[in-house]
């Protein structure tokens, strides 16, 4: 039995990470967008680690914000530390790390979904799809309602046929004994889908009261104002601190003497884990030279006294678990409140995806975040923010957004997945960007306003916030260029001060920042702009003349991929007609239809000289057209 | 189309009479100017004419060959784009070094069948060809990639892949600091870096110096004769052109009908050059002896410097000191077999740290150790020739003085204080470059290293 729900141009299945921002991006486009999720009470539900950002990862938060999307603004709200990672490296892998309060991140979330205007938020498990001709007409759901739409993003996280094992005990569930989605798994294989089964896992959680914080080091927040967003003007002060403690050689002999009962050694787990997040027992076996492992012991929220033991990822028994914590300093006496468990999920080999998330299989279909065989909620997010806008604009019959490699990580991420695949769950690296120095943490408005802007998720007023914050470094950097700097006693001191070299000759400003010892700050006292400037301008301008033989360089690189990029490829090409092509090359081309030259050069097993009969191909194609005109 | 500007040697190495330098792209003229002295510049020259002139070092000034240049203007060119052919005698060293040259001046070196493949892409190739030039492109790619392969495979390949591997794991560790920042890992620091950066550095520096070794093994060491009249020089000539089987060549068509003579000195390949001339001089007035030998040793990598030991040293001796100077040279003083007149002690102060060596080539005296001396002063006492590493490849030899280069920048980064990520970005560059040498540079080794050297996770 079925009924008719209603209506919708977007329907996205899931409210996790990826779901809240493709939802949202889609209403606030105009497109009418109907949420489903199989609990309400879920909603940007955080089942791993209480914390957002970190080195890559923060950058992402920072590129959503830049694009329009939610999770800068939301941790903002609801954050009880945050910390800048990296800060005596380079700008280009400088990071913002906030710690969650999980349950006022869904909270806060739920709240601003349910004041979203063009937005449902509705509770209930979709089992199909509808599709007419390869194109998707609607969903269906377990209660029998069927809800039509022009696009649907399915975002399903772990849930897909989701296994949960602790032990010799396995069990069907989503993350924390959430329902698992069983039969929409088995659909999209019916459809002809290929999925790969992954797996990842999490660690026990802890009452705080029962840990000795004598026994360990604490890690607090900064003592400064950050934040994610570039719209975030109240700061939150008040922080609670996390806690830093090891593993040592009672730990790693309890698991030494237990893996028999590990299901990750008895053959029970057969998917595919992440090797960035391997579990305890993993650790201890892999790497069993290294006497200690370090342990955090972060919070998971201001109302809780549950506390997330990072570091200690485990699928080990229940009792294993409970002799394991007891060894570390700290936890001597602890009391565990969940036990951690590993997770089996399905994925859909993410080459079967356009750069747009759209399904090449059929229209109108996209996916988004660990479905897409990724890990991580800013990962989920990024890609749930471009599937929302692609599927509103495909509704809008506008062409899709597709951010570069040189663009944004979020770009990286995107084309890293729909180019190469993956097979384990994908994290972002800042080493997976080859323009890590253009992709930095203080840029990502510069690189990605506009485009916000351009489709409608960023204001007028504080797109000309940005507009006038552009001006002003250009401004500032050629003054720098034009302004001299004598030397003089004044200039001398602080050269000193500064531990730089006494200044021979008069130098430019813009030359003297070059030097590495030289900050913005000291410029300023030489030669003072004629307004003062906002902290992240003088950031900007320091960051932007500092660097600039690097962040050139790197320009440079990027024009001559473009030249690449541009060279359009048809989606249609048929792949076993173009002779001179190696054999593998044909067979992942024709896999994942690159759209560009530089798409294509990128997928593996195409060499260069695959790459040279293409660009043949596409000027014989050309010079066709041409003649046919002429 | 905006395609960069190409160059390469297109004729067969090493054995034609001469041999042409092809340049294709918008800068051909412009880059071929800088190194060319004619009666005009080729920027003023009519299209599809063919002209007589030098190509000059610029920076040095020094001539390096006569050459006929042709200029062939866009579009009615093989690649359709600016083409410039520079022909030239076709000695393997004299072309290298004028291919180097178009390289400084801002060309790329093409890739096996490029010029073709531009030929097609402008256009220039009738579209029935179209499969034809796509199995070619195919074939060539693959046979230069097949070549290559067999060349590194042995002792380069090994050498530059422990290079990389090293390189590799400092990439990582930086990578780790970076990406897992309070992950327990030992901090990269800029000494660590700059002493890792130097390891590297040293041993590129060592592998382009083989590149040096490579290239005399393959050309011969150009060595000359010199000394006054009657002190032994024909004789050590043709003693060593008779005891080690010479093969005479003369290279027709230049001015000078120089001829050269190949001898193997135990596995080292001298070039002897000027023969005639030692023939001759043999007769000549001293002054001119001696100013016909500053012309020559400017060309020589070794001097051989002969002295009679029955004769006191006079002017023109100290004046043959003189002019080879700062070579690689050894002193042989020659007719023992006769009363000792010759001041030694004055010799060696003017030998300074150059081997001397004594010999009666009457008496075939000597003539072992003046051998010995000529191999160890090649291979440097280290090294045997069966041992070494070769760099002979052009294409190797450009990617590792740009992998040099891109250390040297981060060396210099780290001298100045840049930040870890910003060094990174040279030393990623390097292992790259010397990845593309032995046709590796996948980049998900990185991350492989990452989690296989690190134990990281939540």
């Amino acid at each position: 039995m079925t009924y008719h729900g209603g209506d919708f141009d977007v329907i996205v299945i899931g409210a996790g990470h990826a779901g809240v921002e493709a939802g949202l991006a889609s209403a606030r486009m105009g497109a009418n967008t109907l949420i489903l999720t199989l609990n309400l009470d879920a909603v940007a539900f955080m089942p791993c680690n209480p914390s957002v950002g970190g080195p890559a990862k923060g950058i992402v938060v920072r590129e959503i914000d830049a694009l329009g999307g939610e999770m800068a603004r939301n941790i903002d709200k609801t954050h009880i530390q945050m910390r800048m990672l990296n800060t005596g490296k380079g700008p280009a892998v400088r990071a913002l790390r906030a710690q969650a309060d999980k349950f006022l991140y869904q909270h806060e979330m739920k709240k601003t979904i349910e004041e979203t205007e063009n937005l449902l938020l509705r509770q209930g498990m979709v089992e199909r799809l509808i599709i007419e001709n390869n194109e998707v007409k609607g969903v269906i759901t377990q209660t029998g309602a069927t809800y039509n739409a022009k696009a649907v993003v399915i975002t399903t996280g772990t849930y897909l046929r989701g296994k949960v094992i602790i032990g010799d005990l396995a069990y069907e569930s989503g993350p924390n004994n959430q329902q698992p989605s069983v039969n929409l798994s088995y659909h999209l294989q019916e459809l002809g889908f290929e999925m790969v089964r992954f797996k990842t896992g999490t660690p026990p959680r802890v009452n705080s009261e029962s840990i000795d914080y004598s026994k360990t080091e604490i890690q607090p927040g900064d003592d400064v104002k950050r934040a994610f967003s570039y719209e975030t003007t109240k700061f939150i002060t008040d922080q609670l601190p996390c806690w830093l403690t090891y593993t040592n050689e009672d730990t790693h002999n309890i698991i030494n003497n237990n893996l028999h009962r590990s299901p990750m050694y008895s053959g029970m787990i057969e998917g595919t884990g992440p090797r960035y997040c391997p579990s305890i027992e993993d650790k201890i076996v892999r790497f069993n030279d290294k006497p200690r492992h370090q342990i955090f012991l972060e919070p998971e929220g201001r109302n809780t006294k549950e506390v997330y033991v990072q570091g200690l990822s485990t699928s080990l028994p229940e009792d294993v678990q409970g002799e394991i914590l007891k060894t570390i300093p700290g936890l001597e006496n602890v009391r565990m409140m969940r036990s951690g468990y590993a997770i089996e999920y399905d994925a859909i080999v993410p080459t079967q995806l356009w750069p747009s998330l759209e399904t090449k299989m059929i229209t109108g279909l996209f996916t988004a975040g660990q479905i897409n065989g990724t890990s991580g909620y800013e990962e989920a997010a990024g890609q749930g923010l471009m599937a929302g806008i692609n599927a509103a604009r495909k509704v809008q019959e506008k062409e899709s957004i597709i951010l570069d490699r040189s663009e944004a990580y979020i770009g990286v991420l995107i084309d890293d997945l729909v180019t190469k695949g993956t097979n384990e769950p994908y994290r972002l690296l800042t080493s997976r960007a080859e323009y890590r120095l253009l992709l930095r943490h203080d840029n990502a408005d510069l690189r990605l306003t506009d485009v916000g802007f351009n489709i409608g998720l960023i204001s007028k007023e504080r797109y000309e916030r940005f507009i006038n914050k552009k001006e002003e470094i250009k401004a500032e950097i050629e003054r720098l260029e034009n302004t001299i700097i004598k030397v003089t006693e004044d200039v001398q001191n602080v050269m000193e001060e500064a531990g730089a070299a006494l200044l021979k000759d008069a130098a430019h400003a813009s030359t003297l920042l070059k030097r590495p010892e030289i900050k913005y700050e000291h410029i300023e006292r030489l030669s003072k702009p004629n307004h003062n400037l906002d902290e992240d301008v003088k950031e900007q301008v320091e960051i932007q003349v500092k660097y600039d033989g690097y962040i050139s360089k790197q320009l440079e690189q990027v024009e001559r991929l473009k030249k690449m990029e541009n060279k359009k490829l048809p989606e249609d090409l048929d792949y076993s007609v173009i002779k001179g092509l190696a054999m593998e090359a044909r067979q992942k081309l024709a896999e994942v239809r690159p759209l560009s030259v530089a798409q294509a050069s990128r997928v593996s097993g195409v060499n260069p000289s695959d790459v040279s009969v293409l660009l043949v191909y596409l000027e014989q194609g050309k010079l066709k057209r041409v003649e046919s005109n002429a | 189309m905006e395609l960069d500007t190409i160059t390469a040697i297109s004729t067969a190495m090493g054995e034609g009479a001469i041999a042409i330098i092809r340049i294709s792209g918008n800068d051909a003229i412009q880059i071929s100017d800088k190194i060319y002295r004619g009666k005009k510049h080729l920027k003023d020259v009519e299209s599809h004419t063919i002209n007589y002139g030098h190509i000059v070092d610029p920076e040095t000034k020094e001539k390096i060959e006569e050459v006929m240049v042709s200029v062939l203007l866009s579009p009615k060119t093989f690649t359709r784009e600016d083409m410039v052919e520079i022909n030239c005698h076709g000695g393997i060293v004299s072309v290298n070094r004028i291919l180097q040259l178009v390289l400084k001046e801002g060309a790329r070196l093409a890739e096996p069948g490029e010029f073709t493949k531009r030929a097609f892409l402008n256009g220039r190739i009738d579209l029935s060809q179209a499969e034809g030039v796509m199995d070619l492109i195919r074939a060539k790619t693959d046979r230069a990639m097949n070549v290559a392969m067999s060349q590194i495979e042995g002792k380069l390949s090994k050498r530059i892949q422990r290079l990389r591997q090293a390189l590799l794991e400092t990439v990582a560790h930086v990578e780790v600091n970076i990406d897992y920042p309070e992950y327990d890992a030992e901090e990269m620091t800029l000494e660590i870096l700059k002493e890792k950066a130097t390891f590297v550095k040293n041993d590129i520096d060592k592998l382009l110096q083989t590149a040096q070794q490579g290239k005399i093994l393959r050309e011969g060491l150009s060595t000359v004769i010199i000394g006054r009249p009657n002190v032994g020089k024909s004789s050590l000539l043709n003693n060593l052109v008779h005891d080690n089987k010479a093969i005479v060549t003369e290279i027709a068509g230049t001015t000078r009908d120089v001829i050269e003579e190949y001898v193997n000195v135990r596995g080292v390949p001298l070039r002897l050059l000027d023969t005639a001339g030692i023939r001759e001089t043999e007769d000549l007035v001293e002054k001119i002896g001696v100013e016909r030998s500053r012309k020559v040793v400017l060309e020589a990598e070794l001097v051989l410097l002969v002295l009679n030991f029955n004769e006191a040293l006079t002017d023109s001796d100290e004046e043959l000191f003189k002019i080879s100077e700062g070579r690689d040279r050894i002193i042989v003083i020659n007719k023992t077999d006769l009363p000792e007149k010759i001041d030694i002690d004055k010799v060696k102060n003017l030998a300074g740290n150059d081997p001397i060596i004594t010999t009666s080539l009457l008496k075939d005296e000597g003539v072992d150790e003046l051998e010995e001396a000529i191999k160890l002063l090649f291979f440097q006492g280290e090294l045997e020739s069966n041992d070494l590493t070769y760099v002979s490849n052009s294409r190797h030899i450009a990617l590792l003085n740009e992998a040099l280069r891109a250390i040297n920048e981060a060396l210099q980064a780290i001298e100045a204080g840049m930040p870890v990520d910003m060094i990174q970005i040279d030393i990623t560059k390097t292992w790259d470059l010397l990845g593309e040498v032995i046709g590796d540079s996948v980049h998900e080794s990185l991350i492989d290293q990452l989690f296989s050297q690190f134990c990281l996770g939540k």
